[in-house]
């Protein structure tokens, strides 16, 4: 992993491999039943591997986020108790019920979890929107941020080779939209 | 030429990590509780955590300076005196300290822990500073970001202890340790509770044009148009009305980081003992970047080459970055 | 010992001659028995009324029964301020109140009083502060209830005086950079004394026009007014011994008898507030530091 410390402007991505995939996608039916077995897996090993993650979440581990990577069909829904993990992949045209929300193109929401990005940052750039319960979203920042492994490594990682592979990709192109946000705005 | 020592924040062990590998010569933390001034939720160090990260840092040559930067109020004083013994049980290097109780506590029982005097003491000038030092053996004040490089470099030579900077991260306007605006809409006090405007009283309303509106309490304190950076919900950052001004203005300052990287030259020159940089609230990306950043100019700086100064406006609030009263005292 | 009502330090920047007629009117229709001076908020406007008037103001309030006590400045930075503070601190046989940490050091061992703007929050602080010449201590308008009732209690212990501010807006903030000033487009040393044209300091609204705050060059005000009458028999069975009114433009004559009518029990807190009520006060009137909530709130007595 490398940061490039001469362009640390948030990316505001633009985000243009392989997101344009994605997008591609035909809209319905999402495979949404597929995708949340696997994720409830990953979280449970991620919670797992760091009980003390759950001790910075106090009350808000009981908390339903609403993860909202603006640019793609789907929004994460989580509710990070270890004791009732839920984790699901939902179709965006069917918004659950949520205390809090974070949105943001999915290339920086994946920075941020990759560690690469500072919430702040993101924020102050207009980058990030967050609306519901404030405090339970600034906890569940510093929460993940104190988590040894990026989350999105960790993901990568239980995700075997092809996760890995992925990670990387979405790196290189979270990076190349990070560039060219750079170009797009000279500070 | 004094090689000052780059202080540096983290808010989770991993933060304090970060910062060390970084380079930091020292780390400031705190415990999770009102002993601190950024007494946010899911942010700084259990006991264990704090024993565990005092070890890490020492063993990589780092110092630990704990905060206890807040100012007990009557009945709680005991919190701040458990806060002093466990720092001392655990080896701090330093505990930054506000209120004159927990200074003459450490003064008292500890004679040997450092004090270093918190920017949250609005010590000033060179008489506010020598009373606490004559009181009780401080060895070291930050300064608040009032102060021009040249009226930094008359203190340091006035004063008999040593000197910390602040050269990145919040741009404080008022007198810190004399501000109750937080409280007047929260009801929770910066002072005696450790939080200036806690999440928990923040809102943000997004408008279908893009327009994004901040609430504090029952109050907007700014409203951002969609193309518009943004900055920290606190009200000293807010946009107002009044009635000499047509339309919402900064009353205070606008959302706008410190940045004295340019200045750091004259800063090693006025004697500075200490950089500081502030965000014990921001994530580990912050703290790597911004203290590798600083950990190579000072190199370069005091071996007499020219720094390289990474472009860090991308952390700042608003993206937006100042001297402040650095370079000028027009800034007042 | 009968708890007393005082007159805070005067914090704006009214004409001389007003200051004066108001100070004249204090002294004799009044019933406060002690009257703080002095500039306290910024050092560019001591050469007005400071340098030109206060002995005079003193003398008259002297000879009318009433202590005076001298206020130092609370900002002190640059050269001027500092010398200014300097000779404040050498004034002799007179009654000083501190509030500026530097003053301290020149006074130390004799007799002075801390202001309300310096940081006392528990009974350790009072206590060491005692111990090196403190007498009576102005609290922080943002301190609840439970910590007004400590600081009483080790007040009583000290023998040392215990005030707490039952009217005017509450000092928020302080700063080195003039919001007076800017809000003009100018700077703290281009100031042309701006704040000279805001009887009670220049409202600042919300983008929503609610009413907020009040600045005061460097100090930032709240908008509401304090208002403790239904608190103050309470907090003088705490053992408060000073009530403090700060000035306004409002009739301060009426404020102060109500307050002292209510104080000395000659009249109900509701039937005080009414009083106050009708002086025409646009801004609210709060009270939630001391209840622990939100400071901009009216919690019923």
């Amino acid at each position: 992993m490398t940061i490039d410390l001469s362009s640390s402007r948030p990316s505001g991505a633009t985000g243009r491999f392989p997101l344009s995939l994605l997008r591609s996608l035909p809209h319905p039916p999402l495979p949404t039943f597929l995708l949340t077995p696997i994720l409830k897996r990953i979280a449970a090993a991620i919670a797992a591997e760091n009980p003390e993650m759950f001790d910075r979440l106090g009350p808000h581990r009981h908390v339903y986020f609403l993860i909202d990577p603006t640019d793609l069909p789907v929004v994460l829904y989580l509710r990070p108790d270890p004791d009732a993990l839920d984790f699901r992949v939902l179709d965006r045209r069917h918004m659950p019920v949520y205390a809090a929300r974070i949105s943001g193109r999915f290339l920086d929401l994946l920075a941020l979890m990759d560690g690469e990005q500072d919430g702040d940052a993101l924020f102050f750039s207009r980058a990030l929107t967050v609306s519901g319960d404030t405090e339970a979203v600034v906890c569940l920042r510093n929460a993940l941020d104190d988590v040894d492994e990026p989350i999105a490594e960790s993901v990568a990682r239980l995700l075997g080779r092809p996760g890995k592979a992925a990670l990387d990709a979405l790196r290189r192109a979270g990076a190349a939209s990070r560039n060219t946000g750079k170009e797009d705005n000279p500070s | 030429m004094r090689k000052p020592e780059l202080i540096c924040p983290a808010g989770t062990p991993a933060a304090l990590r970060s910062a060390v590998d970084a380079g930091a010569d020292a780390v400031y933390c705190g415990y999770q509780n009102a002993t601190n001034a950024r007494n946010f939720t899911g942010l700084n160090f259990t006991p264990a955590e704090m024993e565990q990260s005092i070890a890490y840092a020492h063993d990589h040559g780092a110092k630990v300076l704990i905060t206890l930067n807040t100012f007990p109020p009557s009945g709680k004083v005991a919190l701040w005196k458990q806060a002093v013994d466990l720092s001392a049980q655990l080896g701090a290097d330093a505990c930054i300290v506000a209120d004159i109780s927990v200074a003459d506590y450490i003064c008292r029982m500890y004679p040997d822990l450092r004090i270093h005097l918190s920017v949250q003491a609005a010590a000033s000038s060179p008489e506010a500073i020598d009373f606490y030092v004559r009181e009780f053996g401080v060895k070291r004040v930050v300064l608040p970001r009032i102060m021009t490089v040249s009226e930094i470099g008359g203190l340091v030579a006035e004063i008999p202890c040593e000197v910390e900077t602040f050269i990145f991260g919040n741009h404080g306007l008022m007198v810190e340790g004399r501000c109750s605006l937080s409280c007047y809409v929260t009801g929770q006090s910066t002072n005696m509770d450790g939080a200036c405007s806690p999440a928990a009283n923040v809102s943000y309303q997004s408008a279908p044009d893009g327009t994004l509106s901040t609430r504090l309490g029952g109050y907007t304190i700014d409203r951002f148009g969609a193309n518009e950076t943004a900055g920290y919900p606190t009200i000293c950052k807010g946009r107002y009305l009044t009635d000499s001004r047509e339309g919402g203005y900064y009353a205070f300052e606008e959302p706008v980081s410190l940045n004295a990287a340019t200045v750091l030259p004259e800063l090693i020159a006025a004697g500075v003992h200490a950089f500081k940089i502030e965000g014990r609230q921001r994530s580990r990306a912050y703290v790597k970047k911004v203290v590798s950043t600083f950990r190579s100019a000072v190199d370069a700086i005091v071996a007499g080459k020219e720094p390289v100064l990474a472009d860090l406006v991308a952390l700042t609030e608003g993206q937006k970055q100042t001297e402040g009263a650095l370079k000028t005292k027009t800034w007042r | 010992m009968d708890a007393q009502l005082t007159l805070g330090p005067n914090l704006f920047h009214w004409a001389p001659e007003r200051k004066l007629d108001f100070y004249r009117r204090i002294a004799d229709e009044s019933p406060v028995g002690t009257v703080y001076l002095g500039e306290v908020v910024c050092s560019k406007r001591t050469p007005f009324f400071d340098d030109r008037h206060l002995e005079e103001v003193a003398e008259r309030l002297t000879r009318a029964g009433k202590q005076v006590v001298y206020s130092s400045l609370a900002e002190v930075v640059i050269k001027r301020e500092r010398k200014l503070l300097m000779e404040w601190s050498q004034q002799q046989g007179r009654d000083l109140e501190v509030n500026n940490t530097a003053a301290l050091l020149h006074l130390k061992d004799r007799p002075h009083r801390i202001g309300a703007l310096l940081n006392v929050y528990n009974e350790d602080t009072m206590a060491y502060l005692a111990g090196r010449g403190a007498t009576h201590f102005s609290l922080l308008a943002e301190l609840p209830k439970p910590a007004v009732a400590g600081l009483a209690e080790a007040a009583r212990g000290l023998g040392v005086g215990v005030e707490v501010q039952v009217f005017g807006r509450a000092s928020l903030a302080l700063s080195a950079r003039c919001y007076h000033a800017r809000a003009h487009g100018r700077i703290k040393d281009s100031c042309q004394f701006v704040c000279g044209e805001d009887d009670d300091g220049m409202v600042l609204s919300t983008l929503d026009e609610k009413p907020f705050l009040a600045v005061n060059g460097i100090q930032t005000l709240s908008y509401g007014y304090l208002e403790m009458m239904a608190e103050m028999h309470e907090m003088r069975d705490m053992g408060v011994s000073h009530f403090r009114v700060m000035p306004h433009s409002c009739d301060m004559i009426e404020v102060t008898k109500a307050f002292d009518d209510v104080l000395q029990g000659r009249i109900e807190a509701a039937e005080g507030a009414a009083r106050l009520g009708a002086l025409g006060i646009a801004a609210p009137f709060v009270n939630g530091f001391y209840h622990g909530v939100p400071g901009d709130t009216l919690v019923p007595a």
